[in-house]
């Protein structure tokens, strides 16, 4: 297909928009088109476009071919929200807005097909004009690997002028009188001529230790990774049929190094499902046993809605007793469900009887009405002055008197409704701070239990929304609606006089109750992040989103917790207020952790008490993530870096590194435009690294690939950006600087389930695939994340560094004795130096060349065979120290294996026995018989092997070699043992303490480890309100249902009505968007700033399943640090169903991440009978 | 440390829609297969270092090799050896006047004879070398300046030997046989043993050269060209001996077996030494019967016949007698080196096991209750 600017095309519903075009028209009335634009900018809610009215009646193709207008616009650019340009078209202008258009990667929904014409194609689009270039990206290992080669190459050069001194002083004092047995070469007629030839010779000579199969091998190395991540069953996604894809080989042992994940929010974390979760009427809470995680028997079946032959099947519910209030008629419950079936801008569609569907410009708009459908109240359609309701199958039509429509600062929505008998109603849903306030003082005992029960949702991280109604005598209408009408009409401060006028309306409200949303998030968010936080992994969550949205989103994934300190919010629209915001937030964290450095004493007796009270997991999480500043690229590092019980006095600088997490950082998109500002980007960085979590809302794809850049640029960090739409791709592979690590998920929702029901379709659904296609692994689940980091990044980043030491040690002690024999002794005073030149990790190769070449030196020099002959020859010396060298480094190469399988066993053996096959081989007379000349080792294998002493000296000379190594292993792994270290010991003695009581603990474990993950979801009752009107929602859409204009001709009784009055609606929604600007962050009143600080118990928690106990008192923050640091592992001991002490000390904290990723690592490719399950792994284990 | 094997069923047991039963309608899964490879968890075994492993290992070790290296050291001492110099840089030493009136084209030898005693008796076989110090046999260019083919026999390297050789290569535009820098510095003194019984009468003692190389060089490394024809003249015939030669090659032996190529003191002296400083077997002195030690103590002559100057680069030619062991000749090291190992193993252990004892604290948290 070849689009073209210029061309007009037809859109189909559902169809994503190919280019940028301008709106023709469409076959809905007045030119109306909806969008979703979830893939350009995140935003999940639908919108809507108009077209000029003059070209809305172009409809058909013939008419179409003979448009002929002209469009001058602005250059291509990346301003998703803006465009302006001209038609000109039978000699008339026509001015061109955003309102116009539509963008490349937007949806097509609710409208059967449109026409546009192009005005922007292929990588002019906004869309690609967002997105970046890719690059090739090398790993932190290769550039390391590159450094190394090039020190190695230098050291090389070295030894050529060091050998080819030697080579000179000894030509000169000693060759030179040696003439008479080993004249030199004609043409080498002097010392220096000599010597520089032996440059050459020895750069030659001695260029196997510059590494240069490295590079193929690391690169098989990678390519195995890459398959063993293909081929893992647990990040396969059985609902979509999709397998983890490793879409790159590079970048495998970079997982391991992750400290930053940004994160995209809708489809990534969420589902971007909203259901009906709970509800409280009147006082009685509904619904409580729901729980994704858990509760599994507590559960029950789903509630049966067969009654209701209207009823939507998708919907679950599974609190009998409301439908059994519903069905003994209860009046407050039937109120309930007919505000929630008559107070929303739902659209009805009836396609056949009985078979509705709602099209709802927000999802969780959506969920109330199909929620009050299945339990009868059922919304069945409406013309702009009625709503008809299907109350428990008996229709009954209201009249629509007026709606007063959702904006941010109301925060609410009312409908005014008259019903069948006459009586005028108000119904009121909103936000709860705003709702209470315009409740009738008679509410109050209600009140109080209502916000008991919102608290209790909101600490669920469920979106909550209070339900009122008032009731209204026919002449307050009246004059109502007289007042109405006069500042509808009113020009001026038209917005301000409604909102008074709204305001007065929504008084002494009664109120009904209250519901709980879910907002779906995937499945094992919470627990994912939970795990990425104890391993020291910071999560950004840069999201389209509203703020409220986001924000409610962070704590139903447990990013925000209401045991932080506080969370900072960042939405000025200035630079200077941006500025203060930071500034203020940075002197809050300083300020707390001076306070802190003081109460030192007071705070670890509070630690302790902590620790027994076990106030759940989210403080857990802080206390490990506030740990340190970047996490674990360099462990060893890091550790020095722990806070200690008694840090010294820090600097301002790092003392915001090391304060001690739970903070966390709101900022909205117009901040961030100027937080990312050169002049302060710093400061925002300071400000963000400091905070446990950062949520960025309302951002634009541009911004979050600016704050992946900013983070990689000053942070010196690995960072990984994972998203599912379009949105993200700029983010997954930004420009300059693309992330490190590149994740896509295979988004597809419903559709990709639907979609992978035929056959043959991609990995992902039609959503995700730009992200997938621009990523370096994909996965459809974010909770394969933790898999993905914890198991494969860390496996493959031990490997690969294992198998670099070993590689160069190998290098370096082979180049320096196999070659080193031919000359040895000339060069003696050269290579008893060289331990001096010996560097870093090679002066474990240069000592065993060292040891290899003087042991045999010294055995064989005065040694004689047993049959007399002396073994000083050098094709004896040569075959001893070249099998001690194999011995050796195959003796070394088992010590550093850790984990011995059978491929290993093939490996390490097999390279012994090819060793001595082919030595025999190559000194073999047959050999030698063929070619003399090549194979002059003819024999001496045989006769270098037959003699004990030799043996005796490969033995010395291997003890030698390895024993060193052996005790410094040991005094290591004794004195300082790291967690995973201790987590084998105690596996191995669990095991071995296992083995005579019988094999019961297999299934046990698994058990166990369900704990661990069950135990996560249900924790963390909120204390604080934070409860919120968090549609995502637009204003307008009341005028839009009022007007009719966005009702069919077909099911409008008035379609003449719809004509009348049809100009107004959007210019007011035009003006208004004027007004506030593109986005609309809104007042932070409802927002979580009003959490109460929690105390600053940030050094420690109990993880564990509620019902324990805390135990182990034993736990005291001054014992060694891995004691506690251990208990997770030891915790999910076999048979222990519900072991406690989940405590992680603040020394540990490192530890932790060690041995969090160290448990990962080893449980899951372990064979060990009782592996310490991580969360994910339990329950994949069912 | 034991192996363990992986539980299937912890895996969700799913098995790919493929070989699923009633396969017909179901889409071909893309769920990767339940293999212990592919799902990395092949069974295996985990060494890890604990003080149960560790410290045993240093004891055995330390146990293993203190008593070898004492056996090693009693076997050594128990070899007797005897060394003299016979250079004669010093003015008072008897093969001074030959060594300063060297020259390579003299012809008649120049003889000198070293006198010294036994103080003990060297039983069961003697073994005779000749050391030289300060000699690069491993030097890159001597090491690779010969012609194994030619040595093995071939014929058409012997007339064109290969250019490793230079400049031993030809000599009169005549290929040299053998060719190269390593032979051409054969050694070539000659050197005989007489014992002086307390009457002052010499007895010469018999010398045997036969059995002083490899099996595998004399059989099948060097071989003379022309096979089993014994007459080596003809077969030699327009090549040319080394430079520094006094005869030729068919000339070293009268015994066709020891002759030409497969002359042993040749194969000796073509087994380059990897130090400057070596010893190469020269002869062996059997013993006669087990009544009288092979070589009683009392006085002894060396003839030496002189040809070898080593004076330019300031070697030195010793003569060594020795017998052997088991374990080969003298090599006091080995021994040393043994006991040296086992002891600091030993300590290692002992100092090990006290910081185990005394700070290792891994064994206190590793047994948390559950």
């Amino acid at each position: 297909m070849n689009v073209r600017v210029g061309d007009i095309i037809k859109l189909e519903n559902n169809q994503f928009v190919a280019a940028d075009l301008l709106l023709l028209s469409s076959s809905e009335p007045h030119g109306l088109c909806y969008i979703e634009t979830a893939e350009l900018d995140g935003e999940t809610n639908m919108k809507v476009r108009q077209s000029l009215s003059v070209t809305s009646e172009l409809v058909d193709p013939y008419n179409l071919a003979q448009f002929d207008g002209e469009v001058i616009c602005e250059p291509p650019n990346n301003k998703l929200d803006r465009f302006c340009g001209t038609l000109y078209w039978r000699e008339s202008k026509y001015g061109l807005s955003n309102q116009n258009m539509l963008l490349r990667g937007c949806v097509l929904r609710n409208t059967e097909s449109c026409y546009g014409l192009v005005i922007f194609a292929g990588p002019d689009t906004k869309l690609m004009q967002n997105s970046g270039r890719t690059k090739f990206k090398r790993t932190s290992i290769d550039r390391l690997m590159n450094t190394l080669v090039l020190w190695i190459f230098g050291f090389l050069v070295c030894m050529g002028v060091i050998l080819a001194i030697g080579n000179a002083v000894w030509e000169k004092e000693v060759g030179s009188l040696f003439q008479s047995y080993l004249p030199w070469d004609p043409p080498v007629d002097n010392f220096l001529f000599s010597a520089f030839l032996a440059f050459w010779s020895y750069v030659i000579i001695l260029n196997t230790v510059v590494p240069i199969s490295l590079y193929v091998s690391v690169e098989v190395i990678r390519l195995g990774h890459s398959y063993f991540i293909n081929w893992d069953r647990r990040m396969f996604c059985q609902r979509r049929n999709t397998p983890a894809e490793a879409r790159t080989t590079t970048l495998n042992e970079e997982l391991g190094q992750v400290e930053y994940i940004f994160s995209d929010k809708t489809g990534t974390l969420t589902q971007n499902i909203m259901t009906f979760n709970k509800c409280s009427i009147n006082g009685h809470a509904y619904g409580e046993v729901i729980d994704t995680l858990g509760a599994q028997s507590k559960r029950g079946q789903p509630l049966d809605f067969s009654f209701n032959p209207l009823a939507d099947s998708d919907f679950c519910f599974y609190d009998q007793t409301l439908l059994d209030s519903v069905k003994l008629g209860e009046p407050p419950v039937h109120e309930f469900f007919r505000l929630l079936s008559l107070c929303h801008t739902v659209m009805s569609e009836e396609k056949s009887e009985g078979e509705l569907v709602y099209k709802a410009q927000s999802p969780d708009e959506g969920a109330l009405v199909t929620a009050a459908r299945n339990f009868g109240f059922v919304f069945r359609s409406r013309t702009p002055s009625t709503v008809t309701v299907q109350e428990l199958g008996r229709p009954v039509t209201y009249t629509l008197l007026a709606i007063l429509d959702f904006n941010n600062i109301r925060k609410r929505m009312s409908v005014i409704v008259r019903n069948p008998e006459g009586k005028i109603r108000l119904y009121c849903k909103g936000a709860d701070t705003l709702l209470f306030e315009r409740l009738h003082p008679c509410n109050q005992d209600l009140m109080n239990v209502t916000s008991d029960h919102l608290n209790e949702y909101a600490g669920d991280g469920l979106r909550t929304l209070a339900l009122a109604y008032r009731d209204l005598s026919e002449q307050q209408w009246e004059d109502w609606a007289e007042r109405h009408r006069g500042a509808e009409r009113a020009t001026d401060c038209r917005e301000d006089r409604l909102a008074a006028v709204y305001e007065d309306i929504e008084q002494d409200m009664m109120l009904l109750g209250a519901t709980a949303i879910e907002d779906k998030l995937q499945e094992g968010v919470p627990e994912t992040i939970a795990i990425l936080s104890l391993a020291n992994i910071k999560i950004w969550v840069l999201t389209g989103d509203k703020q409220e949205t986001a924000v409610n989103i962070g704590y139903s994934c447990k990013m925000l917790t209401d045991d932080m300190s506080e969370v900072f919010l960042i939405n000025g629209h200035t630079v200077q207020s941006v500025r203060e915001d930071l500034r203020k937030a940075r002197e809050r964290m300083m300020e707390s952790a001076r306070s802190r450095d003081g109460g030192k004493e007071e705070e670890m007796e509070g630690w302790a008490e902590g620790c027994s009270l076990g106030n759940g997991f989210g403080s857990g999480a802080g206390g490990v993530g506030g740990g340190g500043g970047a996490g674990g690229a360099d462990w060893q590092q890091q550790e020095n870096k722990q806070p200690d019980p008694t840090p010294p006095p820090l600097p301002p600088s790092t003392l915001l590194d090391s304060i001690s997490g739970e903070y966390a950082l709101v900022i909205s998109g117009h901040s961030l435009a100027h937080a990312l500002e050169a002049d302060m980007e710093q400061e925002f960085l300071d400000t963000a690294c400091a905070c446990k979590a950062v949520i960025c809302c309302r951002v634009t794809p541009l911004q979050k690939a600016l704050v992946v850049e900013l983070v990689k640029k000053h942070k010196k960090a690995v960072t990984l950006a994972i998203g599912d739409g379009a949105n993200d791709v700029s983010m997954i592979k930004s420009e300059r600087h693309p992330a490190h690590v590149r994740l896509g998920i295979g988004e597809g929702g419903t559709e990709g389930a639907g979609i992978s029901a035929h056959i043959g379709v991609g990995i992902s659904g039609q959503e995700g695939i730009q992200a997938v296609l621009a990523s370096d692994y994909s996965f459809s689940q974010f909770r394969f994340l933790q898999r993905l980091l914890l198991v494969h990044g860390r496996w493959s980043y031990l490997r690969m560094c294992r198998f670099l030491c070993y590689f160069f040690y190998k290098n370096f002690a082979f180049t320096m004795t196999v070659y080193d024999q031919y000359f040895i002794t000339l060069y003696n005073i050269v290579y008893t130096s060289l331990p001096v030149l010996a560097m870093g990790i090679f002066d474990q190769g240069i000592y065993t060349s060292v040891v290899l070449f003087f042991v045999p030196y010294g055995v064989l020099s005065q040694a004689a065979r047993n049959d007399g002959i002396p073994l000083a020859d050098y094709q004896t010396f040569a075959v001893t120290v070249a099998t001690s060298l194999v011995i050796v480094v195959s003796v070394q190469i088992s010590l550093d294996t850790g984990y011995w399988t059978a491929i290993n066993h093939f490996f390490v053996w097999g390279s012994l026995g090819a060793y001595f096959t082919i030595l025999f081989t190559m000194h073999s007379n047959i050999l030698f018989s063929i070619f003399p000349n090549q194979f002059c080792f003819a024999g001496s294998a045989q006769n270098t092997l037959g003699q004990p002493v030799v043996w005796l000296t490969i033995a010395l000379a291997t003890v030698v070699c390895i024993v060193p190594v052996l005790a410094f292993r040991f005094l290591k792994l004794d004195l300082k043992p790291q967690l995973s270290d201790t987590v084998r010991y105690t596996q191995l003695v669990r095991q071995k303490k296992r083995k005579p009581g019988g094999r019961g603990g297999r299934g046990a474990s698994g058990g166990a480890g369900g704990l661990g993950g069950g135990a996560l979801g249900r924790l963390g009752r909120a204390g604080s309100r934070r409860s919120g009107y968090a549609f995502a929602h637009q204003e307008g859409f009341g005028e839009l249902i009022t007007s009719g204009k966005n009702m069919r001709l077909s099911s409008l009784a008035l379609a003449t009505f719809a004509s009348r009055h049809s100009s107004s609606w959007i210019d007011t929604l035009r003006k208004k968007k004027q007004q506030q600007g593109p986005g609309q962050p809104s007042g932070g009143e409802s927002s979580p700033a009003s959490i109460p600080t929690a105390p600053l118990s940030t050094s420690s928690s109990l993880l564990g399943p509620q019902d324990v106990p805390a135990e182990e008192p034993a736990h005291t923050p001054l014992g060694p640090a891995y004691s506690s640091a251990v208990t997770p592992t030891l915790a999910r001991s076999p048979g222990a169903d519900s072991t406690g002490g989940w405590a992680i000390s603040l020394g540990a904290v490192q530890e932790a991440l060690f041995g969090w990723r160290g448990v990962g690592a080893r449980v899951s490719g372990a064979s060990s009978p009782g592996p310490p399950p991580i969360a994910e792994e339990s329950s994949l284990a069912e | 440390m034991m192996a363990s094997s992986y539980n299937a069923k912890e895996e969700d047991g799913h098995h790919s829609g493929a070989s699923g039963p009633g396969g017909g309608a179901a889409v071909k899964s893309k769920k990767p297969d339940n293999t212990a490879f592919k799902q990395q968890r092949l069974p295996a075994w985990q060494p890890i270092l604990t003080a149960g492993t560790v410290l045993p290992a240093f004891f055995v070790i330390g146990l293993i090799f203190i008593p070898i290296g004492i056996g090693l050291f009693v076997t050594s001492n128990n070899i007797k050896e005897f060394e003299i110099d016979y250079t004669g840089t010093d003015m008072s030493s008897p093969c001074f006047n030959c060594s300063q009136n060297f020259s390579w084209n003299s012809t008649t030898p120049c003889k000198c004879s070293v006198s010294f005693s036994l103080d003990q008796p060297f039983e069961s076989n003697v073994f005779m070398y000749y050391g030289l110090s300060n000699f690069y046999q491993n030097h890159r260019r001597y090491v690779k300046s010969r012609d194994d083919s030619q040595l093995n026999g071939d014929k058409t390297s012997l007339r064109n030997p290969s250019k490793e050789c230079e400049p031993y290569r030809t000599s009169d535009k005549k290929a040299i046989a053998p060719c190269g820098a390593i032979a051409n510095s054969l050694f070539n003194d000659t050197l005989d043993l007489f014992y002086i019984d307390p009457n002052g009468n010499r007895t010469r003692i018999e010398l045997m050269k036969k059995g002083i190389a490899w099996w595998t060089d004399k059989h099948v490394k060097f071989r003379n060209p022309g096979g089993n024809n014994l007459n080596l003249t003809a077969v030699f015939q327009d090549t040319s001996k080394p430079v520094n030669w006094r005869k030729p090659v068919y000339e070293l032996d009268t015994d066709q077996e020891n002759n030409g190529f497969i002359n042993e003191d040749f194969i000796v002296w073509m087994r380059t030494a990897a130090l400057p400083t070596f010893r190469k077997l020269y002869r062996i002195i059997q013993r006669k019967n087990s009544m009288t030690p092979t070589l009683p103590r009392g006085n002894y002559t060396l003839e030496v016949t002189y040809n070898y100057p080593v004076r330019s680069f300031e070697g030195r030619k010793r003569m060594i007698l020795s017998t052997i062991s088991w374990m080969g000749g003298k090599n006091p090291f080995l021994g040393i080196a043994y006991i040296t190992v086992g002891s600091v193993c030993f300590f290692l252990g002992v100092v090990l096991l006290i910081i185990h004892q005394k700070y290792g604290n891994r064994n206190n948290s590793a047994d948390i209750p559950n």
